[in-house]
């Protein structure tokens, strides 16, 4: 007999401070953010591509900073605020690397974009004006299997370069 | 030719219509989909690589708290499979388990892990049976039992054999000055889309309805009808917003299979997604292929004649295979004038995931083997190796030795640009740097449909009333951007903006059928369907217009800018529909017939055939084997680019794909298991790895493209692999002549040299195939360019097939 079954499922209530929105939700300790933001939080804009911490896919922003909702507990990060692509955009403006991203075909499938769009306005808040070295480092934990990163790295550039300037 | 440059929206860079989803989060995955009462379906899996099953019990299982029902083979007997002559695949296995991840039984359950937990509690009993992994044990006589009893040949797993002479072939060596044998080893690799396949499935109203990551929905219909045993009128089968294909998701699934007849069951929503590991089972990837080429040609390196052979690892299942088994000889031929030409191919069952169509489908096989053989019958002769190419080079508006039809060609010029722009006959020639080239072509869509009937291969629906135009297709967009393709067809017909039509697409109750997103052929068949539609719809609207404006001579209204004549879009639908009632056009495009007269000219002919050539840049280190690219030119003969912007995205994104297969993608079995099926072990390039790419559109308008119009999806990665080997070999003095170029292969063949060995790394020999006899074929004229019923009625003439 499987053991899960056999043992009370512990849940947990958790707050978090999610695209600047504070909610609250019941959820077992063990389902993971990437589980709860899809399931509990109808947020399936953070999509997932091996739930093992491989591909890159599922980042979210934790303070800022880009972490894989595949492998965090909601209990890990209670009160921190978290951001997945739905709190990218200001209301009906996109952000810069969303635009640049869709202007120039940066999405193909676009499977993999919300998470490189994480990653990325994560290394430009830190970076405003990185290298196409420090662009490539910074995104080489995020797989994309349409472009060859081609329009992503010009993507980034462009949005880079225009944050810049505003 | 003389197609008139188009002045709207043809031709022009234009972002995909759902970008703005897709950096939202907004767009909707087969998996982002929840019903209410949804239940969760996990599939037990074969953990032996061939056994028969004993016994099932679901006993425990079914008592388990969440479980709701537990379907095994007995729910869904009936075999199924993508052609017709492989009906060789069931949803769930009864009796035999073939490859380690077969599915054998499946849970839906309240939840995903009580799913889990249920199939973890179903007892099955294997009497295990001796795998054959691989393509030398597959060619012997079984130890036990055939993989595929009815589907094999005698008591060995030989799947499919081919052997055709195209012309005299002993003629063709006698006049040669020259004779050079090579063996090849391609090793298989798989589509790793980001997306993990999800289906899910409703049953209502004695409906079933189901979403799936899939590249064809019509063949998801067929299949679903078929094993369910529903008419087609009570399925509707929808691609949801698609995370990657690559070819992977071409066949229909167990997954979706198993959903449906859940939802039937239990009267409640059933979604399954497979997990990364169960991607790397459903596979349907690159066939493992030796090749051994026999070539003969003159002093000067004109070939008079080639003999191919082939043999293909399948894996458990046919999937695509009989028609890949073809793929790896039939294209050669499209690229190199070869006078004579024999070719013998083998496909085997082995107890592997099953093979099937990755992008450029099989033809990457046969493209690696002639290029690199070129490369090395130039060297022997001490000619250039890209005079070589050149040379033997074919002719546009030509046809091949077997009965390929070729129009535009723009191999000349794609070679120019590439020589060119990487300044490859100024290389820096140092010891660890070099250069390699490259050409191929590639079918824009299969002249033959894969399952027999005559009718359209696509269908479109274009309606016009008073709020605006909408196009009705089949096709799916898996993110290469053919609903942006559709639109801009639309769009410059009926003189309005792209973003101003609206789609409907991959919905078999609401779209006519469209044969899918696979065969590079939704931009020429779809297209030249919505062409056709839309030009109706704008004779029309020109017509409504011109009698509304008493203007008799329809040539005179000007139709572009968002106006007919002197009236806006908007007012001209409504001109139109009050003169003519409800506006809907049609249109279809069937492939003409362009294969010779004999059995199996179905496979190969295609309406046009894009055409690629590549340079890479590579530094190879001669002590630690590594190979790191540094720059990949390419030029692409695309006929027309309809959207550059998506066009240059499809060849940058077949560059990097073709650089993984040369250097580090492996579908690797041990014992009975797959090596690596998890995204961490199976290496794939990430940004770090690839390198800059530089692309060149080369125009060559070919006449039955849609504008001109050829593919872009899969041709630009077939030069990359063998052009990284030759740059290999141009900064070492040694062959890789296998894929993936690893390190420890570089390493191997430079130890051979410095042994005075052959300084190469690869199979030594070609295995003793059963080919049998075979179809000698009387080559066409070179100039017979005729297609469809003026090329039938040809064939009782010419002296066709003996």
């Amino acid at each position: 007999m499987p053991t899960w079954l056999d043992r009370e499922v512990e849940k947990a209530v958790v707050r978090l401070l999610l695209n600047g929105e504070e909610v609250e939700f019941l959820a077992p300790v063990h389902k993971t953010l990437l589980e709860v933001l899809r399931e509990d939080l109808g947020l399936t804009g953070t999509k997932h591509g091996c739930e093992l911490g491989e591909c890159g896919t599922c980042t979210v922003l934790i303070d800022g900073r880009p972490q894989l909702s595949c492998l965090v507990l909601p209990l890990q990060v209670e009160g921190r605020p978290v951001t997945t692509i739905e709190g990218m955009a200001a209301g009906a403006s996109d952000h810069p690397l969303q635009a640049a991203f869709a202007e120039l075909g940066a999405a193909q499938c676009g499977y993999c974009t919300p998470g490189m769009l994480l990653v990325a306005k994560s290394l430009l808040e830190a970076n405003p004006r990185p290298s196409r070295a420090e662009i490539q480092e910074a995104l080489a934990g995020n797989l994309c299997r349409c472009t060859g990163y081609a329009k992503i790295l010009e993507a980034v550039e462009l949005a880079a370069s225009r944050m810049v300037a505003t | 030719m003389t197609v008139p440059d188009r002045t709207g929206s043809v031709g022009r860079s234009y972002p995909r219509l759902d970008g703005s989803a897709k950096v939202r989060g907004q767009a909707v995955y087969a998996d982002d989909i929840a019903l209410p009462r949804m239940l969760h379906c996990k599939i037990l899996r074969a953990q032996a690589p061939h056994a028969r099953i004993l016994s099932i019990d679901a006993s425990a299982a079914r008592r388990l708290p969440g479980v709701v029902a537990i379907i095994t083979g007995r729910d869904l007997p009936i075999r199924f499979g993508i052609l017709p002559v492989s009906q060789d695949e069931a949803a769930l296995e009864e009796h035999k388990v073939r490859y380690v991840g077969d599915p054998v039984a499946a849970v839906a359950a309240v939840d995903e892990e009580t799913a889990a937990a249920a199939c973890e509690a179903i007892e099955v009993e294997y009497e295990l049976l001796t795998p054959v992994m691989t393509i030398e044990e597959a060619l012997k006589e079984a130890t036990d039992e055939p993989i595929q009893e009815s589907f094999s040949r005698r008591r060995d797993n030989i799947h499919r054999l081919v052997s055709y002479e195209f012309g005299d072939l002993e003629a063709g060596f006698a006049a040669a000055d020259h004779v050079r044998e090579d063996v090849f080893f391609f090793q298989g690799n798989t589509h790793l889309p980001m997306e993990q396949h999800s289906a899910i499935a409703s049953h209502v109203d004695g409906r079933l309805t189901l979403w799936s990551s899939t590249q064809v929905v019509h063949y998801v219909h067929r299949a679903l009808s078929r094993v369910l045993e529903l008419p087609m009128n009570r399925i509707r089968v929808i691609g949801a917003v698609h995370g990657g294909g690559f070819g992977g998701k071409t066949d229909p699934f167990a997954h979706e299979i198993v959903v449906g007849k859940l939802a039937m069951l239990t009267g409640r929503p059933v979604k399954c997604t497979l997990t990364r590991e169960e991607v790397f089972y459903a596979h349907r990837g690159r066939h493992p292929t030796l090749l051994w080429y026999r070539t003969g040609v003159t002093r000067d390196g004109r070939i008079t004649a080639m003999h191919l052979r082939t043999a293909l690892d399948g894996g458990a299942y046919g999937s695509y295979g009989a028609a890949s088994v073809f793929y790896t000889g039939t294209l050669q031929t499209v690229t190199y004038d070869i006078p004579a030409y024999k070719f013998e191919g083998v496909r085997v069952y082995t107890n592997k995931a099953p093979c099937g169509p990755k992008r450029g489908h099989g033809t990457p096989q046969g493209r690696f083997g002639i290029e690199l053989h070129l490369e090395k019958i130039a060297h022997e002769l001490g000619l250039d190796p890209v005079e070589v190419k050149r040379r033997n080079f074919v002719k546009p508006f030509s046809r091949t030795v077997n009965w390929l039809r070729v129009t535009s060609c723009g191999l000349e010029e794609c070679t120019a640009k590439v020589l060119e722009a990487s300044g490859y006959a100024q290389r820096e020639r140092r010891t660890g740097h070099g250069m390699g080239f490259a050409i191929s072509a590639y079918m824009s869509g299969a002249g033959t449909a894969i399952y027999w009937n005559d009718m359209p291969h696509s269908e479109v629906q274009v309606k016009v009333d008073r709020t605006g135009a909408t196009v009705y297709c089949g096709a799916m967009d898996i993110g290469q951007g053919s609903d942006m393709v559709l639109a801009q067809i639309a769009a410059e017909e009926l003189g309005i903006e792209p973003r101003d039509v609206r789609l409907v697409t991959a919905d078999t109750d609401l779209t006519p059928v469209d044969l899918g997103s696979y065969s590079s052929r939704v931009t020429f068949m779809a297209g030249n369907a919505a062409l056709e539609a839309a030009r109706k719809m704008r004779a029309l609207l020109v017509e409504a217009v011109a009698d509304r404006m008493g203007v008799a001579d329809l040539e005179e209204i000007d139709v572009g800018g968002g106006r007919i004549g002197e009236f806006s879009f908007e007012e001209a639908c409504v001109i139109a529909t009050t003169r003519f009632g409800a506006l809907s056009t049609t249109g279809s495009y069937k492939p003409p017939r362009i294969g010779g007269p004999f059995k199996g000219s179905g496979v190969g002919p295609s309406p046009a055939y894009s055409y690629s050539a590549a340079v890479v840049d590579v530094e190879a280190d001669p002590r630690t084997g590594i190979v790191t690219v540094g720059k990949v030119w390419i030029a692409h003969d695309i006929g027309r680019s309809i959207n550059p912007l998506l066009v240059v995205g499809q060849v940058e994104g077949g560059v990097y794909m073709g650089l993984g297969e040369a250097l580090m993608e492996e579908q690797e079995y041990r014992k009975g298991l797959h090596k690596w099926p998890s995204m961490l072990e199976y290496k794939s390039p990430t940004f770090l790895d690839t390198p800059p790419i530089e692309t060149f559109l080369v125009e060559t308008i070919d006449p039955e493209g849609p504008y001109g119009a050829k593919e872009a999806g899969q041709g630009p990665l077939l030069p990359v692999i063998p052009a990284v080997n030759a740059a290999v070999f141009d900064a070492l003095g040694v062959w890789v002549d296998e894929t993936p170029i690893t390190p420890e292969k570089v390493l191997r063949a430079l130890d051979a040299k410095a042994k005075g060995k052959p300084p190469r790394h690869g199979p030594r020999s070609f295995p003793a195939v059963p080919y049998g006899e075979p179809i000698r074929v009387d080559p066409p004229a070179r100039d017979d360019l005729r297609v469809g019923a003026e090329l039938e009625a040809a064939f009782g003439q010419t002296p066709g097939a003996h």
